[in-house]
């Protein structure tokens, strides 16, 4: 919902300028998400439900943890297991929490094509107006994480707010505040960064992860949620995180090239038969110029 | 050439102004459906194309009934558009005569079409017009459906909805172009051809002057009085 206080940078479906355009604030916001202390308790998802107002969903069981294939339109947050083999043969239980990324570079507001549905805020939260969302879904094709859902009764898409309205009155996300082990934190996006980076650089030099490292990629312009990850090089191993996300290249060219090309086009098709209205006028039956009528 | 041994004479200046039935009340029926359902998708379509043209989504109700009542207006464009297929089909096989007509096009196009070949009820452009629409409604369709239930296409075989967006968008423009020049046709440049889709008849002349071989066909069977 529309945050007073937070000014907006960029604006999805929007003709002409944006109000918050240009405004400079020194504070992005980040969640870090340290998947090598995650236990997989599911604090953080009961936390956003409660929080957001929604109820538990129906579990599913396929003889993982696994209690639900994938986040809904009334659960934003979910926790990713994957027992994962690793080249020795050794087990690794994998644990990710999947949500919504807030990309600096947001995919679902190139793809809306309604006034203001999606917003980006100058702290770099990206948060949907339901109340402008007319419910075509593209942001679902532009979303690089499989993110946007869509609630079938009210026709409207949700996603994670990186808890817009806690952060607006400067109270961390429900699911920082819920988490047990303090895997998960929240700050500055510099200030998680630094963090971040200490913790892959400590399970690289004191723990057998030579490949741990942080992911914040770099295809979506980076995002307001980083992991450390005991293997940056397998991030697909971790529920399917892409390893080099970015917004569609059909969406990049839908929404830019294509559509001044075929602005043009039916302009040019427009002119071209008013030119030739102008040049030839109209075939009629019956006039001097149709002997055919005038035999 | 068979086709131009078969060059009826011109109607008589008494006869000229007689009616024939162009169009059957099913076929403008149809017809109308098609235009009205058509100009729906193509408002809200580029609405959703465009910041630029979204107020054309207010004009037909605003963002979300505009959104809601698309997929459901294609899907009665499309439905409209096999019912010409079936209707037409036959009439819109391109001929011999379309061949020879369609070389001789710039007479057509400079409006010298006493130069031009005989034809028979269609000629080459409106068959390559329906066609290319007949072809495009099922990428629309398709491809639309994809648009529609987005999220019933797996993460897996996410290339389908990119895909998508692609076909729907090029056969959307594609549509729109052929569109442009159809109106165009239809209502300023071939005097009568509006009349004859509303009212259904056309005058004899104008029968003889743009479908001649149609006319002689037609006239063969039964001609109408005014």
């Amino acid at each position: 919902m529309s945050q007073a206080a937070l000014q907006i940078v960029k604006i999805s479906g929007h003709a002409g300028t944006v109000p918050g355009a240009g405004v400079e604030r020194a504070e992005q916001v980040c969640k870090l998400v340290d998947t090598t202390t995650c236990i997989g308790c599911k604090a953080c998802e009961v936390a956003c439900l409660e929080w957001n107002g929604y109820t538990f969903a129906e579990t599913t069981f396929d003889n993982t943890y696994q209690t639900m294939p994938q986040t809904a339109w009334n659960y934003w947050n979910l926790i990713k297991f994957n027992e994962h083999e690793r080249e020795d043969g050794t087990l690794q239980l994998l644990m990710r929490k999947d949500q919504c990324m807030h990309c600096a570079d947001p995919g679902c507001l190139a793809a809306c094509p309604a006034d203001g549905a999606i917003v980006q805020y100058a702290n770099g939260i990206v948060d949907f107006q339901q109340q402008n969302c007319i419910g075509c879904g593209y942001c679902v094709s532009g979303c690089p994480f499989d993110i946007p859902k869509f609630n079938p009764s009210t026709k409207k898409m949700f996603k994670c707010t990186l808890c817009a309205d806690r952060v607006t009155v400067g109270l961390e996300p429900a699911c920082i505040k819920a988490c047990p082990t303090g895997c998960l934190h929240f700050g500055t996006k510099d200030d998680m960064k630094v963090l971040a980076e200490g913790r892959a650089q400590q399970l690289r030099e004191h723990f057998d992860f030579k490949d741990a490292g942080v992911y914040d990629p770099a295809g979506v312009g980076g995002t307001g949620v980083i992991y450390v990850l005991h293997d940056v090089k397998n991030p697909e191993a971790y529920g399917g995180l892409p390893r080099d996300p970015h917004v569609p290249w059909v969406v990049r060219i839908w929404k830019g090239p294509a559509k001044w090309l075929g602005n043009l086009a039916m302009v040019g098709g427009i002119l071209g038969v008013t030119l030739h209205y102008l040049r030839f006028g109209p075939k009629e039956v019956g006039t001097s110029k149709d002997k055919g009528a005038q035999p | 050439m068979s086709v131009s041994q078969t060059i009826a004479s011109p109607p008589a200046a008494s006869e000229s102004g007689r009616t024939i039935i162009r169009y059957t009340l099913t076929e403008r029926i149809n017809h109308w459906l098609a235009a009205l359902t058509y100009i729906y998708c193509l408002m809200s379509g580029l609405a959703f194309w465009s910041p630029y043209l979204f107020w054309m989504a207010t004009v037909l109700g605003g963002g979300p009934t505009a959104r809601f009542w698309h997929p459901w207006f294609g899907l009665i464009f499309t439905l409209s558009v096999f019912c010409m297929y079936t209707t037409w089909q036959t009439d819109m096989g391109i001929t011999d005569a379309d061949r020879a007509w369609k070389k001789a096009i710039d007479h057509y196009f400079r409006n010298e079409d006493e130069m031009l070949p005989p034809i028979g009820r269609f000629n080459y452009g409106q068959k390559l017009f329906f066609w290319l629409m007949f072809y495009g409604v099922i990428v629309l369709l398709i491809s639309g459906l994809g648009l529609w239930f987005v999220e019933s296409i797996p993460w897996s075989l996410r290339w389908l909805r990119y895909l998508a967006i692609f076909l729907h968008v090029t056969s959307a423009l594609a549509s729109i172009g052929a569109m442009i020049i159809h109106v165009y046709m239809g209502t300023a440049m071939v005097r009568g051809g509006f009349t004859s889709m509303v009212l259904g008849k056309v005058t004899a002349a104008w029968a003889w002057t743009h479908h001649r071989l149609w006319y002689e066909r037609i006239t063969q069977q039964k001609t109408f009085p005014d």
